[in-house]
């Protein structure tokens, strides 16, 4: 398979999870779906690093492995605390940062 | 057989992504994204990059996984409410993502980039496996190795201080 098959499977992956991000209504979807683009970026960087026949782009998608374990540590910990507080796990609901 | 791999794993991964936004239930939406990440997986190894796609599956389907299908057991699943605070949200996003996709491949395919219609340079063996990935990471990239260290313990610390139970904690003194 040439490298544009894959990138345009990144770039259909990328796009469903943003469209998630936008009909989504709790906060635990949205971070699935933030976990579908970044997965579909790591694929980029993979296809990309596979073309270039370099496996400098690996190291970037661990990388970026790392990141979005820790936002999705950080991200659970919040979610987790809201529903400690007894508010609504609705992100339109909370909007108090909004001012 | 190349491509009848990348056919099933990219129907796999699709389906999964559109499985995660599509269900009601959060608990589904978990399932969803683990045939997500096992599909991706395969593809890192049609890639020839075994060490992203073992850290794929342990890292992502056996650890992050657990922790969400931990905490949607504790907040549990609510329905959400069908009330929409933008008229027409539900019907603007999907033509919004198609609009991005098609945005993204002109993007991509137009680029000036001679090898993207090519399957790349043929390499040698040891190509992404874990001796090449931990070669490449403990000696050319060390110091952002070091900072993703840093930066797990960091979100450690910060989710156990966020989901701490400070409020007992407080009444119990």
């Amino acid at each position: 398979m040439t490298t544009e098959w894959f990138v345009v499977l990144s770039a259909l992956l990328f796009a469903t999870g943003a469209m998630g991000i936008l009909i989504r209504r709790s906060p635990m979807v949205i971070l699935l779906c933030l976990e579908l683009m970044l997965n579909a970026g790591n694929l980029a960087l993979v296809a990309f690093s596979r073309m270039v026949g370099n496996g400098q782009g690996q190291v970037f998608a661990v990388i970026v492995m790392v990141v979005a374990a820790c936002e999705v540590v950080v991200g659970l910990g919040l979610i987790v605390a809201i529903f400690r507080r007894r508010l609504p796990l609705n992100v339109d609901d909370l909007r108090e940062l909004r001012g | 057989m190349e491509e009848v791999l990348f056919f099933v794993s990219a129907l796999g991964a699709l389906g999964g992504a559109l499985g995660v936004i599509a269900m009601r239930n959060p608990f589904y939406s978990v399932l969803a994204l683990i045939v997500h990440l096992f599909s991706l997986a395969s593809l890192f190894l049609l890639l020839t990059s075994a060490f992203v796609a073992a850290a794929q599956v342990v890292v992502y389907a056996g650890a992050v996984m657990v922790l969400y299908v931990f905490v949607v057991a504790y907040v549990g699943g609510g329905g959400e409410s069908a009330w929409e605070p933008i008229p027409g949200q539900r019907l603007l996003a999907p033509l919004l993502g198609i609009a991005l996709f098609v945005e993204l491949s002109i993007a991509v395919l137009s680029s000036s980039l001679l090898a993207l219609g090519t399957d790349g340079p043929d390499v040698p063996a040891g190509f992404g496996d874990p001796a090449a990935i931990g070669r490449l990471l403990l000696e050319k990239f060390l110091v952002p190795f070091e900072a993703a260290s840093i930066l797990l313990l960091l979100a450690a610390v910060g989710a156990i201080v966020l989901a701490s139970n400070r409020r007992e904690n407080e009444e119990a003194r």
